[in-house]
């Protein structure tokens, strides 16, 4: 069985680990006076070597990205960390954030002093105050300890803003943030120009996910091998897995990437009593859906898109057989609806036409024909616009239609839902619930 | 109802002024200008919209076309609680549908209304990244874990009578819609040092991890 690997959360049980004494007992920017040591170049070298890929859903090596950066061009430099966790399923981040603040921006010292920015941002979702207040004050801590601020290092100054959003799911997606923390509507761009050459106010930008930046610190201490040690061939590494829904302990749990379902359904005491796992996101809601078939695949970037869904933000939502695969896709459709940003002309039309699609199917209103139809109007809206937030739409569609594509027949031939929703709630026995 | 046009203190313009400050260009203050003129006002005022402009040279076009876009800024007040109910798949299909519709039913307000004391005000929100302790519950932007439809009933209760339970992983009290907004623009309401580290989900992993039982 495979061994869980706590080090971002390896003291979150401690009470002041938000604290920048809590953090610096436990290791605590040693890592960022290490690195400041180095010359920028080897540090994305070493971050490069160890194979750290990001965390916030696509995968992509960190340190290729920073080397992305053009160097001696007499531009600034931005670091942007993307903090606006808002997937469907994920929730990693916000626990990190609140646990262990100073873990990413020890990680920022670092990536600003590589990719030689003086101005870093933490754009962070709107809707966690206690999140904003504990990033804010380590911010704050880390300025009066001279970590941040002026002189960094002997002629090297960083200065870090936590920026706070308002709700815009899209502001996600790393230009539309870019756009968002410049002080427009947050609406991707058009690439090229990627970020690296014309990101913040036009000038060279890295954005990486919290989780991304909070690891950099670990692998400066421990080292390359440390990190190689943990994960499977192409994906190095230790992260955060978010395990929600119908199993009896949710929960996060950090492990090497390549654990399976099984296992960590295993460690969160299995489906909830009495019931058997129906559908799972490997990823969030836009990541295609898996079923009990997919329980040994192994969770790392190459098992997972082998297997026809894509890793994602490790946020798996676990779903029993209580649940109507019609219902859970229908409100998803919706999700995608309301947060399309209205730019591209398929998102912002096709996501109203999908909710109206699936809404009849999901009343049992229409024939056999309307599924051809609706898988033929998802695919016409996936991969047509400017960013991924269309396609993330199509995935539990199409995915639910492969596995489940008898229950959306059954819909119909019973003329409605065949599922009571009372049933899938933690608190079934209330059933009177709306209903009295 | 709307109170009279709020006019800007010395003191306030020389808040907006230090956030301008903090962004090498000042547009990007738009949204935490926005963040402080709802914790003065509760909602994005007429005259809050005028001032951001007149501040960051854009025309009030410009700043409502940024105010439109994100849900957290209200065109109207909201209540001095606001109720978030997580609807999205998750939450919904463990309760969130349950618990919205008897909280709503409980009120009589629907999504996006206020109660008519101007206390309580609720909305069917989207994923809020909590979702390992759903079905979960936002008033004012702070967590509220694992509820039920009566512990939400009890909660707006108590938030109408002037005493809301707090929030499970926040502060000991729950703070008012204007005074966390003036949090979200960046200015500290000293409380960071409150509430857990981490709730029990979070630890989960950990816990395991040291019992050794994750690692036959």
């Amino acid at each position: 069985m495979t061994q869980l690997t706590p080090v971002l959360s390896a003291f979150w049980d401690e009470e002041d680990s938000y604290t920048l004494e809590g953090y610096k007992r436990n290791g605590g920017y040693k890592a960022s006076a290490k690195a400041l040591k180095m010359e920028p170049d080897e540090v994305i070298n070493l971050v490069k070597e160890s194979g750290l890929r990001g965390r916030g859903g696509a995968g992509f090596p960190t340190g290729t990205k920073w080397s992305f950066i053009p160097q001696g061009d007499n531009k600034e430099h931005y670091l942007v960390v993307n903090a606006d966790e808002s997937e469907p399923g994920t929730c990693k981040d916000m626990p990190l954030l609140m646990a262990n603040p100073h873990s990413l921006i020890e990680g920022i010292i670092i990536a600003s002093y590589a990719i030689r920015a003086n101005h870093a941002f933490i754009y962070i979702r709107g809707e966690v105050v206690h999140v904003v207040r504990r990033l804010q004050q380590a911010i704050d801590d880390a300025y009066k300890a001279g970590l941040l601020g002026k002189d960094v290092k002997k002629g090297y100054d960083l200065e870090l803003v936590l920026h706070v959003g308002a709700g815009a799911y899209i502001c996600g997606e790393e230009t539309a943030l870019l756009d968002s923390l410049e002080g427009f509507r947050g609406q991707p761009r058009l690439r090229p120009p990627f970020p690296a050459i014309a990101g913040l106010y036009a000038r060279p930008t890295v954005v990486n996910n919290v989780e991304s930046i909070a690891s950099v610190p670990a692998i400066l201490l421990n080292g390359v091998e440390w990190f190689q040690k943990m994960g499977t061939e192409k994906s190095k590494g230790f992260t955060l897995y978010s395990l929600s829904g119908h199993v009896k302990n949710p929960g996060q749990f950090e492990a090497p990437l390549g654990i399976t379902l099984r296992e960590l359904l295993d460690m969160a005491g299995g489906i909830r009593k009495g019931h058997t796992l129906k559908f799972w996101t490997p990823g969030g809601s836009s990541t295609p859906l898996f079923t009990a078939e997919h329980l040994d695949v192994p969770l790392d970037y190459e098992g997972v898109s082998a297997a026809g869904s894509m890793l994602g933000t490790k946020a798996l939502q676990i779903f029993d057989e209580t649940t109507c695969v019609l219902r859970a896709v229908l409100r998803w459709t919706e999700f995608y609806k309301h947060e399309s940003c209205g730019k591209c002309t398929p998102c912002r039309e096709g996501t109203w036409w999908l909710v109206q699609a699936m809404k009849k199917l999901e009343n049992g209103e229409g024939t056999s024909a309307d599924l051809d139809k609706l898988i033929d109007l998802t695919n016409n809206i996936a991969g047509r616009s400017f960013c991924a937030l269309a396609d993330g739409a199509a995935s539990p569609i199409l995915s639910s239609m492969k596995y489940f594509r008898d229950e959306y027949q059954l819909h119909l031939d019973q003329g409605g839902c065949p599922f009571d929703p009372a049933a899938s709630t933690l608190f079934q026995s209330a059933t009177t619930v709306g209903g009295e | 109802m709307a109170s009279a046009q709020h006019e800007f203190s010395q003191a306030e313009l020389d808040v907006m002024g230090t956030i301008i400050a903090k962004y090498p260009r000042k547009r990007s203050a738009i949204m935490p200008l926005l963040h402080f003129v709802q914790s003065i006002s509760g909602y994005v005022t007429p005259e809050g919209i005028e001032k951001i402009a007149e501040l960051l040279e854009l025309s009030t076009a410009e700043v409502t076309a940024v105010s439109t876009f994100y849900t957290q800024y209200k065109p109207h007040p909201v209540g001095e609680y606001h109720v978030g109910v997580c609807i999205n798949t998750l939450c919904a299909v463990m309760g969130g549908d349950a618990i919205y519709e008897a909280v709503s039913e409980h009120l009589g307000i629907g999504n996006d209304e206020v109660t008519e004391d101007g206390k309580v005000s609720l909305e069917r929100i989207e994923c809020n990244a909590a979702c390992d302790y759903a079905p979960v519950v936002m008033v004012n932007w702070e967590f509220y874990d694992n509820q039920t439809p009566d512990s939400v009933k009890a909660l707006v209760d108590g938030a109408r009578a002037g005493k809301p339970k707090g929030p499970t992983r926040g502060p000991k009290k729950l703070r008012t819609w204007k005074e966390n907004s003036a949090v979200l623009a960046g200015i500290s309401d000293g409380l960071a040092n409150e509430g857990p580290s981490a709730g029990k989900a979070s630890l989960l992993g950990l816990k395991i991890s040291k019992s050794g039982k994750g690692s036959k």
